[in-house]
């Protein structure tokens, strides 16, 4: 039953206000992290605070809420932030992608492609992409008003230079719009060209830093990169071991502890619609299924 | 003078009346030039529009100064009403506005009057609610930039005829600059700092 202390979507209606300002400008000026006096919410900073303000924000009782966690409907921060929602405002959840109007997620996209009826809420640690280069907050504000993103640069020289490639494989830096240099949140970057053009508003919260940001619509995101190392996605080099899929983002799993593992899909609603439409993998559940009932009826 | 009980109401459900306000206004600045409407309606007092009415009550607070003018200044129902149902101060310096309601574009100042933003905080600037006649019909402009897929053309008659031109200064401002949301009766149009319009006929 809904709680009747709480207001709808449990945030009261000038925090929504003050976010929603917050939002309207962030998708005015692409990839810029607007300051918003970011509340405390009864679930702890790390588990997703500044995506679940901003899904409070927008939600609607009309709204299909999917939450994923590392692709996942099922762990424990994308259930209890869908029960939450569930709860205080009484939206309908989902662990369709098409379905869904608005996703909130914590570090991965869903495979299958976004449309324009979505908006997807990204949970952010860290907002700022120079913070690990340059600690203060007055210097990296002033680099991104002058646009000044060499030290971005060097830092992926240096991958080159130690690795022999870029080694940054995850908040890999985009740049938006052709302006700001814009932290992805914590998402492979297998994920990166997603962001690009895609037809979804994306919105990106960061609750214990207060930080809001977006990429509208149809907007240009480029991975940052080298003429002779241009930027390349990653992906294990295997078939999900569940449904076959030989282009989404793979889990590793390691099996048991003689060095054994498996990879599976990081998105189980695209992996469970796959095994639903027939695909099957090298470990595909389905076979233990018909062996089980056949045990049964023996 | 009307007493606070003869002033038009607020939103009847106030928050989820919000809720949808925002959700129109917020798909209108991420989609420049598509036509979103304002389902929930309040009472408008004066010369403003429903849709402008919606919006005020969804996003202003105590915590924005407001800036009208003439047409909406010289109603002291509008003053009234906003201050009653947002509590928002009504300033006389353009410069430190968070939204300015315009209710005749002929009487648009010059945008340098209103905030623009820093270079640091390019998010501090005003952003100006401008009543139009018509945003179905009339003069059409093509707009391009983030959140429109290729080109958006918006059919609109505008006032002052000069805006586009005016909001020219927004490519060279970038990032700083102005946001405009259009509205006529319970349409809306938002024209973010980022949309540029590329070509226009009759």
């Amino acid at each position: 039953m809904n709680a009747p202390a709480y207001n709808f979507a449990y945030l009261d209606e000038q925090t929504k206000r003050m976010i929603r300002r917050a939002i309207l400008k962030a998708i005015a000026i692409p990839g810029y992290q607007v300051p918003f006096a970011s509340r405390e919410m009864p679930m702890p900073y790390g588990w997703g605070t500044g995506g679940v303000q901003v899904t409070a924000a927008i939600l609607g009782p009309e709204d299909v809420l999917k939450v994923i966690d590392q692709g996942s409907d099922d762990t424990t921060n994308a259930i209890s932030i869908r029960k939450f929602f569930a709860k205080t405002a009484g939206v309908a959840t989902t662990a369709a992608t098409e379905e869904a109007t608005v996703i909130q997620t914590r570090h991965r996209i869903p495979e299958a492609a976004l449309h324009e009826k979505q908006v997807l809420v990204y949970q952010v640690p860290i907002p700022e992409p120079l913070r690990f280069l340059e600690p203060r907050e007055t210097e990296t504000r002033r680099m991104h008003a002058l646009a000044e993103y060499g030290l971005m640069h060097v830092k992926l020289y240096e991958d080159i230079a130690r690795f022999g490639h870029i080694a940054t494989a995850y908040a890999y830096p985009v740049k938006v719009n052709a302006r700001y240099v814009m932290d992805p949140s914590p998402t492979p970057k297998f994920d990166n060209p997603k962001m690009d053009n895609c037809p979804a508003l994306q919105l990106f919260g960061a609750g214990r830093e207060k930080r809001i940001y977006a990429i509208p619509p149809y907007t240009k995101v480029v991975s940052l990169d080298f003429e002779d190392h241009p930027f390349e996605p990653y992906r294990f080099n295997a078939p999900c071991a569940l449904c076959g899929a030989e282009n989404s983002y793979l889990d590793e799993i390691v099996t048991d502890d003689k060095g054994s593992r498996m990879f599976v899909c990081s998105d189980t609603d695209y992996c469970e619609g796959r095994q639903a439409a027939g695909h099957h993998g090298s470990l595909s559940a389905a076979p233990y299924k018909e062996r089980a009932q056949e045990t049964s009826n023996g | 003078m009307t007493t606070i009980a003869e002033l038009p109401p607020g939103f009847a459900d106030k928050v989820l009346s919000a809720q949808s306000t925002f959700r129109s206004v917020m798909d209108a600045m991420a989609r420049p030039g598509s036509v979103q409407r304002i389902v929930p309606m309040a009472g408008t007092p004066g010369p403003m529009m429903r849709g402008v009415a919606a919006i005020a009550l969804t996003l202003f607070d105590h915590d924005t100064p407001l800036w009208l003018d003439a047409r909406m200044a010289e109603s002291s129902d509008v003053v009234k009403w906003l201050k009653f149902h947002t509590g928002a101060p009504v300033i006389q310096d353009s410069s430190i506005a968070s939204f300015a309601l315009i209710g005749d574009g002929a009487l648009l100042p010059a945008l340098e009057r209103f905030a623009l933003g820093t270079s640091e905080y390019p998010d501090r600037s005003t952003t100006l609610i401008l009543q139009v006649d018509r945003l179905d019909a009339g003069q059409s402009f093509e707009l391009r930039g983030p959140g429109i897929d290729g080109v958006a053309t918006l059919r609109a008659s505008i006032k002052p005829a000069d805006l586009f031109e005016r909001l020219r200064v927004n490519e060279t401002l970038f990032p700083r600059g102005i946001d405009v949301v259009l509205v006529a009766d319970d349409a809306v149009v938002a024209i973010p700092r980022t949309t540029r319009v590329v070509s226009k006929g009759s």
